[in-house]
């Protein structure tokens, strides 16, 4: 099973880091949203992958009664979807706020902040 | 969007899925649900709710700010961890209660109330994103 | 099948828990609760800042017993929920740990109380304050953090009230440096949880002391130089480091001034400590082989630094060139991993939170006498205060690593240290940007404070609140410059408890492993 998962995350991540490559914000987020997801199947990948039943303990008892897949890749995945959603919701305003304000949505033209004929420091009195 | 339809069944589908977010909130200690789950279905009600009636109408529904639900989400999220203090186990160790009310044996526990705060945190930071994204919309 | 009574001691702290041992989540704890109670408060301004001081006097205050409590009895670990490590999440509090905690804690009250004068009621409004509560509980947990997924959750929890904090105004040019600040740094928390998910498929654990221990016994057939690898690259885009830098000089002036002092004292060093703490404790023989490496990174970072200061007009924008020579050096303490490198290293992060805190804190004063940050325009500050002028100019000195001000001995430190072991052009590198250094900052004092003014000055006198704080730090960083040997003896202890963790190891596995 890891194969296709490998093969699968590789996919994930050189089409992530390909629209992080662009110019224009709204291909960057994209490229952001896919690079979460394909950290959370690395994650997953590297927890194991067991065709077994979900970790949940029955009534009455205290220990899970038969093998059960891994616990613990799952909750760092679903912390790491929990933060990944928060920051692409926030990133969504921002470059929308972005292109209200400065006009773009091309990080090339956006130089407000960094002005390009910024003066140098006077060299005498 | 807005098509009398959905104006009118909206309301009702509003309280029919807050109830239902309740309910994932409280399933949520043995069984698949919990406070983030529930909150977001929640927060998908607000949405449905904002997308019929506008986000004027959501923020009158809601009476506090989403901000400060979830702050106060945020708030006893802490106290449940820090009550163990009290009981010298380390920090945010489950702590259980059994009050009996009306005959029946209710069991209250510090890890519910955890969850209560996650509920609330994300009812209120995601609702107030969306409300902020559909006013963007409006305008 | 009848439940069978389960031995639970083999999962869960069967044992009372001491209250000293509280201290070790109660920084953390205590400013999401001061958070939480200012958010639900951001209506009041006038609250706020009243609120907000004594919250983080109590933060110093409660990390100044942790260093107490950890200087006397070795490292001390709480696991969260009674679940015994490795399943629990333990938080250890090491002395590494608690010095950068208490010196955020320093940092964060002083730029609380600049701020009193200085964000005005809109900037309160967006909520400086509830905001500055959680980059602080985000800080003290990534300090006090013994797992690392724990750490990556602290990092993500101080970037989002970071962006929260530098888009506060919602200024065109604020939101442009946000865009740059949020893209980069997320992509370089992406790397960490990215090397963290091998780490975890590697060795089946996440706590620090468990991965310190399977690391150096099982050294020959893990990829450890991978991780190694992985994580100087995510942790030097956090820390600015040379060829990964670009957000911070496109971001840090953009913001509230006083929001610029408070990142340019605790983000990067956060950085600063995950190396430290990844590199010199977990995987410290993948460190030795990368340490050339560092090293030029190091080399590159103080000299770009340096020469970027040299050409900026801005002083805020100067000011950000410097953190990042800043960087350089503590980079250049890490490459060469010798009990002095380390410990140069820490001094330095150390003394960078207060100093680089007091420096934006003096510029965002400048700006507000003059009205501009531009040094071709700036002018005749000296004749305006020869109070601030003095202190700037220790300040000057300190940044610039002139004795007798704290500066001077962690880049003596970390020169000896190359020197021991013949790398004397990284001892070049630290005094060349040194000197350099001297020359920008000695350039803005000549210009903004000695030339005459070429307008009117704001006749404003400088509220106490704004100058307090200035005072408190130049006055530490004079005392730590003047007598280093109890904070010397400290950081020396904290090096050797990272080269060797055996102590942090005996406290999460007390029966041991």
């Amino acid at each position: 099973m890891e194969v296709p998962f490998v093969l699968l995350i590789g996919l994930f991540f050189s089409a992530a880091v390909y629209l992080m490559l662009s110019k224009f914000l709204v291909r960057v987020l994209l490229g952001v949203v896919l690079l979460g997801n394909a950290v959370n199947l690395l994650i997953f990948t590297n927890g194991r992958i067991l065709r077994e039943v979900p970790p949940i303990i029955p009534a009455g008892h205290d220990v899970p009664q038969a093998l059960t897949a891994n616990p613990l890749p799952q909750a760092l995945i679903l912390t790491a979807i929990v933060i990944s959603f928060s920051f692409f919701a926030f990133l969504l305003v921002l470059v929308y706020r972005a292109y209200q304000d400065l006009g773009t949505d091309n990080g090339n033209e956006m130089r407000l902040a960094e002005p390009e004929n910024d003066p140098l420091p006077p060299t005498g009195y | 969007m807005n098509t009398l339809i959905f104006r009118t069944v909206a309301p009702f589908l509003t309280a029919l899925m807050v109830l239902f977010s309740l309910f994932v909130l409280l399933r949520g200690h043995n069984e698949p649900g919990g406070g983030f789950i529930g909150g977001l279905i929640a927060v998908s009600a607000f949405a449905i709710y904002g997308i019929a009636n506008g986000i004027a109408a959501v923020r009158k529904a809601l009476w506090f700010h989403p901000m400060t639900i979830s702050a106060f989400g945020l708030f006893i999220a802490a106290i449940a961890g820090l009550m163990s203090i009290f009981f010298a186990v380390p920090f945010m160790t489950g702590l259980w209660v059994y009050p009996v009310i009306l005959g029946v044996e209710i069991p209250l526990s510090s890890v519910m109330l955890f969850d209560t705060g996650v509920y609330l945190v994300v009812v209120g930071a995601i609702t107030s994103i969306a409300l902020a994204l559909e006013a963007e919309e409006d305008a | 099948m009848a439940a069978t009574p389960t031995d639970l001691s083999a999962a869960l702290v069967m044992t009372p828990v001491a209250t000293a041992d509280w201290l070790v989540v109660l920084p953390p704890a205590w400013c999401i609760l001061a958070g939480a109670v200012l958010l639900m408060a951001r209506k009041s301004l006038h609250l706020q800042g009243f609120l907000a001081v004594p919250a983080l006097a109590v933060l110093v205050l409660l990390d100044a017993l942790l260093l107490a409590h950890v200087a006397a009895n070795g490292p001390v670990t709480m696991v969260m929920g009674r679940w015994l490590p490795p399943f629990g999440i333990a938080f250890t509090a090491d002395l590494t740990g608690v010095l950068f905690a208490l010196a955020g804690a320093v940092v964060a009250l002083a730029g609380a109380v600049h701020a009193l004068t200085d964000i005005d009621g809109s900037g309160r409004r967006y909520g400086f304050y509830p905001f500055l509560l959680l980059l602080m509980a985000g800080v003290s947990g990534a300090f006090l953090t013994g797992d690392i997924f724990n750490l990556y959750v602290w990092f993500e929890v101080l970037l989002i009230s970071s962006f929260g904090l530098i888009t506060l105004g919602s200024e065109p040019r604020q939101i442009d440096g946000a865009i740059k600040y949020a893209f980069l740094n997320l992509i370089a928390t992406t790397l960490f949880l990215i090397t963290t998910g091998y780490l975890y498929g590697i060795f089946g654990t996440l706590n620090m002391a468990d991965i310190a221990a399977k690391a150096a016994a099982g050294r020959a057939e893990l990829p450890l130089m991978t991780l190694a690898m992985l994580y100087l690259t995510a942790f030097g885009m956090k820390a600015a480091a040379f060829p990964v830098n670009f957000w911070l000089p496109a971001s840090y002036h953009t913001p509230r001034i006083v929001v610029s002092a408070l990142f340019a004292g605790l983000l990067t060093k956060v950085g600063i400590y995950a190396l430290l703490r990844t590199l010199i404790m977990l995987f410290p023989v993948e460190r030795e082989e990368l340490s050339f490496v560092i090293a030029l990174t190091g080399a590159a970072t103080m000299l770009l630094g340096a020469l970027g200061a040299l050409g900026q007009n801005d002083i805020r924008r100067l000011l950000g060139y410097l953190v990042i020579s800043g960087i350089g050096v503590m980079l250049a303490g890490l490459s060469l991993g010798s009990p002095g490198g380390t410990g140069g290293a820490i001094f330095y992060a150390l003394h960078s939170m207060v100093v680089m805190t007091g420096l934006y804190m003096a510029a965002g004063l400048a700006g507000r006498l003059s009205g501009t940050f531009d040094l071709s325009r700036l002018g005749g500050l000296y004749a305006r205060s020869a109070l601030f002028s003095a202190l700037s100019l220790v300040l000057f000195f300190a940044v610039s690593g002139l004795p007798p001000f704290s500066g001077f001995w962690p880049k003596v430190m970390v020169a000896k240290a190359a020197m021991d072991i013949g790398a004397w052009w990284l001892a070049a590198v630290v005094f060349l940007s040194g000197f350099l250094t001297t020359i920008a900052v000695g350039r803005v004092f000549l210009l903004a404070y000695w030339r005459p003014a070429g307008g009117a000055l704001s006749a404003e006198t400088i509220p106490a609140s704004a100058l307090l704080p200035l005072v408190a730090l130049t006055a530490l960083t004079a005392v730590f410059g003047l007598f280093p040997e109890a904070l010397l003896s400290t950081i020396q202890l904290a090096a050797q408890g990272l080269a060797d963790p055996r102590a942090y190891i005996g406290s999460v596995f007390p029966g041991g492993n």
